[in-house]
């Protein structure tokens, strides 16, 4: 768990990396009971839709975001709110990084405020967001 | 007065879809963890659920003719928005309590703000949706936003 008395601004968080497949593609959208053709019809993402190949679930970018911040928080650390946009989409295939920075930190009430980040191969940051966590 | 925006269609916020209750269990709360590379045994063992384990427990069940020939579900709270094409769309969440396996929750959802900005290639549309999450002593466990753009 990170010590708020040694933590400064613009630390790195640990990056971690993701090579998601149609497997845990399907599973996510499974569990959501999501059918958007563009996660497992290659044929329709490609040819009707446009897209390079079938499309990431954007919020399971999302979710990779959370577990950058809690993971970095420790366990008795909470996450108090996080916000995010989908700002470009992913296909499989890509070869995509979570991390993030530290952006503030109040030590009077133990919160930190977080800039984090999902990229992909070529460095584009597809899903930019901000977590405040107590640790 | 915008071009887009109707009054008719201004209309609609403010509008709420009726409250939905659902149980947390500890075999979706697995799945969900699977789904997602978590690598915590609380959320991996389905003691408690990830913060973000609300979109799937409240992703709506529809019946088949409630599913559009792409897949997507028809969302009645949404009125027909004059531009259909959904771009980038944002998140939000405030965290209040965790939940866990066993817990009732229900959710409300609010049509909050529809509006238009100029995109540098024509006419972009906002619109925002809040959702409301209690626990089955009514206490708030999270707030959610989210917004989407259509062009």
């Amino acid at each position: 768990m990170p010590d708020i008395n040694t933590l400064k601004t613009g630390d790195s968080l640990p990056e971690r990396r993701f090579e998601p497949d149609t497997i845990q593609l399907f599973l996510y959208n499974a569990i959501l009971w999501n059918a958007h053709k563009i996660h497992f019809d290659l044929p329709y993402a490609v040819d009707v839709e446009g897209y390079p190949g079938l499309v990431m679930a954007g919020p399971l970018m999302g979710d990779w975001l959370t577990q950058t911040a809690i993971e970095w928080a420790g366990e008795a650390g909470q996450l108090l709110s996080i916000e995010y946009s989908n700002r470009q989409a992913s296909y499989i295939g890509d070869v995509l990084t979570s991390g993030g920075t530290i952006k503030s930190i109040n030590t009077s009430d133990g919160t930190i405020e977080l800039d984090i980040f999902v990229k992909n191969q070529l460095g584009d940051v597809l899903t930019p967001g901000v977590a405040i966590v107590r640790i | 007065m915008s071009d887009l925006l109707s009054a008719d269609l201004l209309s609609n916020i403010g509008k709420s879809s009726p409250p939905r209750t659902e149980v947390v269990t500890r075999r979706d709360i697995r799945k969900y963890a699977i789904a997602t590379d978590q690598r915590l045994r609380k959320y991996l063992d389905g003691d408690e659920a990830p913060p973000l384990y609300h979109l799937a427990l409240f992703w709506d069940v529809v019946e088949s003719d409630q599913l559009m020939p792409d897949g997507v579900k028809i969302d009645a709270l949404l009125p027909e928005f004059p531009l259909k094409k959904a771009m980038a769309g944002g998140l939000k969440v405030d965290y209040h309590q965790p939940y866990y396996a066993g817990d009732v929750l229900t959710s409300t959802r609010t049509l909050t703000a529809i509006y238009e900005k100029k995109g540098s290639q024509g006419p972009l549309i906002f619109y925002e949706v809040v959702m409301d999450i209690h626990n089955q002593n009514g206490e708030k466990v999270l707030t959610e936003k989210t917004t989407q753009i259509l062009r």
